[in-house]
């Protein structure tokens, strides 16, 4: 039996944590090149729906961004209202809000600049199709309905 | 007399990296930009004639106040809508109540018979924005069906394989004909 007893004080060897801090690293640049940083803050809701057909927006920079929704904080009453930037707009304020995004933009994108529409599934037509008008107004004819990918009709 | 540097304790790095790691979970969100891509039809200009299109061409499809909808004047369930959008394009029994065809020469494909047909999508100002979407969605998954069918017949690969002259002979032969009408109330009021 006395070949199994331990002869003498072995230590543990400590595990290296040396190369812990590589993988890290290697995770954090992942999460760095997939994610995006979130820009401005929301102050409407915007549950988008659903829908199979989608396609990805392309060339980011090249897209300015509308939310519409109801207001997440009470105090700005419960109808939806538009957001532009960060802060609430109305529906006229559009044309100047395209017009600077354009302006920001140099002269050979300005063509394929797109306006994405990050409208909450429960607001009512009326207040995007004054939006829509706006924009055909505008002559920015280019918009897409963000939307989740996902089933949309229960069969 | 030679003397070995101290290593350095890079225990607490990795504590260090993981705090960064968090940070920018926190911060940063997945790319979730998708959706459906659309084009917005120019404001008309004042005295022109609007172009003449001939009624069977012409595939009505009409969402109410509650979320109903009624295509080419029979109520419909949104499930049943995306057979109908097929039906009316491709016309197989070219009925005289569906889309007119025409023959056209387009590269890569040949001779096809390129329907006429463009849907008009119009809504009420009180109809959920989530109806719209899936009303939008039905007929852009018609579309993508016939175009797929068609890439399928044509190449023999499926509409997202195909490179980017195929794919645009294919989306040349069916467009995404879809037209938002002028804003308009069609009624049932809440």
């Amino acid at each position: 039996m006395a070949r199994f007893k331990k002869s003498g004080k072995k230590e543990v060897p400590g595990i290296n944590t040396g190369s812990m801090s590589d993988i890290i690293f290697m995770f954090l640049f992942f999460f760095m090149v997939i994610t995006t940083i979130r820009q401005g803050t929301l102050f409407v809701t915007t549950r988008v729906p659903s829908a199979t057909e989608v396609q990805k927006l392309e060339r980011k920079n090249l897209v300015s961004y509308i939310y519409i929704g109801v207001p997440i904080d009470k105090k700005h009453g419960k109808e939806p209202r538009i957001q532009l930037n960060d802060q609430f707009a109305f529906a006229s304020e559009i044309t100047a809000f395209i017009e600077k995004e354009r302006a920001s933009r140099s002269e050979n994108d300005r063509e394929f600049l797109t306006t994405s529409l990050k409208v909450d599934t429960a607001v009512v037509m009326g207040i995007v199709t004054d939006v829509k008008q706006e924009l055909r107004r505008v002559g920015a004819y280019k918009i897409n309905y963000s939307t989740k990918k996902g089933k949309s009709v229960s069969k | 007399m030679s003397r070995k540097a101290p290593e350095l304790n890079t225990g607490s790095m990795a504590d260090i990296s993981f705090l960064l790691l968090t940070f920018f979970l926190l911060v940063s969100n997945i790319d979730t930009d998708l959706g459906l891509s659309r084009k917005l039809p120019p404001l008309p200009q004042d005295g022109a004639i609007a172009d003449k299109v001939n009624e069977r061409n012409v595939f009505v499809v009409l969402v109410n106040a509650r979320n109903q909808l009624l295509v080419e004047g029979v109520p419909t369930e949104i499930g049943q809508l995306k057979d109908k959008t097929k039906e009316f394009f491709l016309n197989p029994t070219n009925s005289i109540h569906l889309s007119e065809k025409e023959m056209k020469t387009i590269d890569l494909i040949g001779d096809y018979n390129k329907s006429k047909g463009v849907v008009s999508l119009r809504n009420d100002r009180s109809t959920k924005y989530g109806t719209y979407i899936q009303v939008q969605n039905e007929i852009a998954a018609a579309i993508n069906e016939m175009r797929n069918d068609l890439a399928m017949s044509k190449f023999n690969k499926s509409f997202e394989d195909l490179n980017n002259a195929e794919r645009k002979a294919i989306s040349k032969a069916i467009p995404v004909a879809v037209s938002e009408a002028e804003p308009k109330d069609v009624g049932g009021k809440k």
